[in-house]
């Protein structure tokens, strides 16, 4: 019973995914495929905790914690590369080494 | 002390104990949020009513998904870790849209029309209501 449970979770994540990820592909702008992709790596730390639950191995969330860690520092990473041109320094403004 | 949180639950309600139920409600909350968050990232017209739909699938989905999750744990650290996950995401999610957003405006995506432009648009088109 608590299979079927894990597994509508997932089939939700999976669809989900793909949907964004249809809008990473076609987004018009840069910013929609970052928004995308980002949305697909937090959703990818959902299915990572969920298959480890439908598999009996819970250890799978620290694989999950990790995966956050890293979606959202390469998500910070992109946006400021796609605003500053330059992961040090900004071009101009006052505002150095501002996200 | 109980064992876990399912054992803490236990209490048969018809066919399935407490924590199952509960469970059941959690992540059928979360598995429709993550999805129509989802059709909002695709359906939405520009990136930030977009970030709203993100913002669904980043709060209510996934956070609902993962309380679900807790209630089946076996072990008190599984809770200690799926809490880790959410209060990671509840402070990562708003700092991501905030710097996409800011980053957005300095590209020169246009947000559309503010509310004072609105106002000043039909005051002007209709000047005997004023």
């Amino acid at each position: 019973m608590t299979d079927i449970l894990f597994a509508v979770a997932a089939i939700a994540v999976l669809i989900s995914m793909a949907l964004s990820m249809v809008r990473a592909f076609v987004g018009p702008t840069v910013f929609d495929r970052i928004l995308a992709v980002n949305t697909t790596g937090t959703l990818t730390v959902v299915l990572i905790a969920v298959y480890g639950f439908l598999d009996g191995r819970p250890e799978f969330l620290d694989i999950g914690l990790l995966y956050a860690l890293i979606n959202f520092i390469g998500t910070i990473a992109v946006t400021k590369y796609v605003k500053f041109r330059d992961l040090g320094h900004p071009i101009e403004g006052p505002d150095e080494g501002d996200v | 002390m109980p064992e876990t949180l399912y054992e803490l639950l236990h209490i048969m309600i018809g066919p399935l104990a407490l924590a199952d139920w509960l469970s059941w409600l959690c992540i059928l909350t979360g598995a429709f949020f993550t999805l129509t968050g989802a059709f909002g990232i695709v359906r939405l017209p520009d990136v930030f009513s977009r970030m709203h739909g993100a913002g669904m699938v980043d709060t209510l989905g996934i956070m609902m998904i993962l309380i679900g999750l807790m209630f089946q744990a076996e072990d008190w650290i599984v809770v200690i870790k799926l809490g880790l996950i959410l209060l990671f995401i509840f402070f990562t999610s708003p700092t991501t849209t905030f710097a996409l957003a800011r980053a957005a405006i300095y590209g020169g995506v246009n947000p559309g029309p503010t509310v004072e432009d609105i106002q000043k648009k039909k005051t002007e088109s209709d000047p005997s209501n004023s």
